[in-house]
């Protein structure tokens, strides 16, 4: 490998990173796969493990499409694609079902609707086949856990304001040596039903983007002083 | 030159289908294995999960059998099959476990119920359910122990019209905010007992025959 196309990638590697967690986040920045989120986020633990099955997909789902992206031809990229990630998922949950089935119980549910996650589709369809297979791995991996961390907040606040607890059932997903995880934050609560049901999804969701959109603007704003004003857009 | 007949070839329609033929064949071949690889352990988890439900609704001194191996098909009353889970003692049934449902406030609500010979009821567990977390989610035995007054009760203890929830005249316990899903599991349970008592000959007294087999020609 040349210093030349190194130095290029090094650039990459930081950028991919930055973009998967914050500035083009599945769900802040993007706004994709808002199905599984507001689904399974009444608690943190539900988000915890939906996050990382979605990871582990994502990941090996963009390492595949990276590794064919010369010989699928366009016209037939998205049935290709397709088959691959539904494959993909069947695979995770048939093995979580037989070797993980505690966790397959908390969460079967929504294995299957990794499929439909349209952010496996669209990270295989606008990076991954553009990509080598490093890059793109990094991609997902980096996708995977910006998911991930969305989930976990949305859950946690959720799961604070509904019940009072967090991490409820933390041992089931992660073995009893993360039971230390389990907190009942407010003890005698009464519970706070709307946050839990569906409603409060949307409202969690809605305030979490608008927190998004003010640090983005108060970190710009502390930005601009030392860069060029005005004109360094991008 | 050869790269001048792959490109052509590639724009083809030939290629894509031969493309798209391979990633399915490879998927399918892949699904085929997996599912090889997986079913046993699969229906062995399954297994343990329904032994966990019926160990808590049969205790484990009333029975010597493998209460999945000792199974009986019936019809109820609407001819949907229930599979009755027979406990056996040295060939005798000592009791018998099966699933009731009942039409919960969010879909359907799966009850494990386990009733010894005489009728009462040794054990009920919730084992499926969509109700509101919070306030139906009381019938879970891991959230409150509601379901756990019905254990020792039978079809005749309470009267049968007693056996509803207090706003429909019972001796049954409603939740706070929440009153069809107790009414539902109250339902579902007085509904078992019935059928218990109607197929009671059905499932206890035929043991099973092949248990009964077997004790003929051990005393041989």
């Amino acid at each position: 490998m040349t210093s030349e196309t190194k130095r290029k990638a090094g650039i990459h590697w930081g950028r991919i990173t930055r973009d998967g967690l914050w500035s083009n986040n599945v769900t802040l920045s993007q706004l994709l796969a808002l199905c599984p989120t507001l689904a399974v986020t009444g608690t943190a633990t539900n988000g915890l493990g939906m996050g990382l099955a979605t990871t582990a997909v994502l990941t090996i789902s963009n390492v595949l499409v990276s590794a064919i992206r010369n010989l699928v031809t366009p016209e037939v990229r998205i049935p290709v694609y397709i088959v691959l990630i539904a494959t993909l998922v069947t695979l995770v949950d048939l093995g979580l079902n037989a070797y993980a089935h505690e966790l397959h119980k908390v969460l079967g549910l929504f294995i299957a609707l990794i499929v439909v996650n349209c952010a496996i589709l669209g990270r295989a369809e606008s990076f991954a086949s553009k990509n080598p297979v490093g890059a793109s791995a990094l991609d997902g991996l980096m996708m995977g856990l910006g998911f991930t961390a969305v989930l976990v907040v949305l859950g946690g606040v959720r799961e604070i304001i509904g019940t009072g607890t967090l991490f409820a059932g933390a041992s089931l997903l992660l073995g009893q040596s993360m039971a230390f995880l389990e907190l009942r934050l407010i003890p005698e609560y009464r519970g706070f039903l709307i946050a839990i049901l569906p409603p409060g999804g949307f409202l969690a969701l809605g305030f979490l983007l608008a927190g998004k959109r003010v640090m983005d603007a108060r970190m710009a704003a502390v930005a601009k002083p030392v860069g060029e004003p005005a004109t360094a857009s991008g | 030159m050869s790269t001048l007949a792959w490109t052509t070839f590639r724009q083809g329609i030939g290629y894509q289908g031969l493309l798209l033929g391979c990633t399915v064949a490879l998927a399918a071949t892949l699904l085929v294995v997996a599912d090889r690889l997986t079913r046993e352990p699969i229906a062995l988890r399954h297994a343990e999960d329904m032994n966990a439900s019926l160990a808590q609704v049969i205790p484990p001194e009333r029975h010597d059998n493998d209460l999945l191996a000792n199974t009986l098909t019936l019809t109820d009353a609407a001819g949907t099959p229930v599979t009755i889970y027979r406990a056996l003692l040295g060939g005798q049934v000592t009791a018998v476990a099966f699933q009731v449902t009942g039409q919960g406030y969010a879909g359907e609500i799966g009850v494990m119920l386990g009733l010894a010979v005489d009728g009462k009821v040794l054990g009920a567990r919730v084992l499926s359910h969509k109700e509101t977390p919070g306030l139906g989610d009381k019938i879970e035995v891991a959230k409150d122990d509601w379901i756990l007054a019905f254990t020792g009760l039978s079809l005749g203890d309470p009267s049968s019209e007693r056996w509803a929830v207090k706003k429909d005249g019972g001796d049954f316990d409603q939740f706070s905010g929440a009153t069809i899903t107790p009414r539902a599991v109250v339902r579902a349970l007085k509904g078992g007992l019935e059928f218990f008592a109607a197929n009671r000959g059905a499932m206890t007294a035929s043991a099973a025959p092949d248990a009964a087999a077997r004790t003929l020609t051990t005393d041989h």
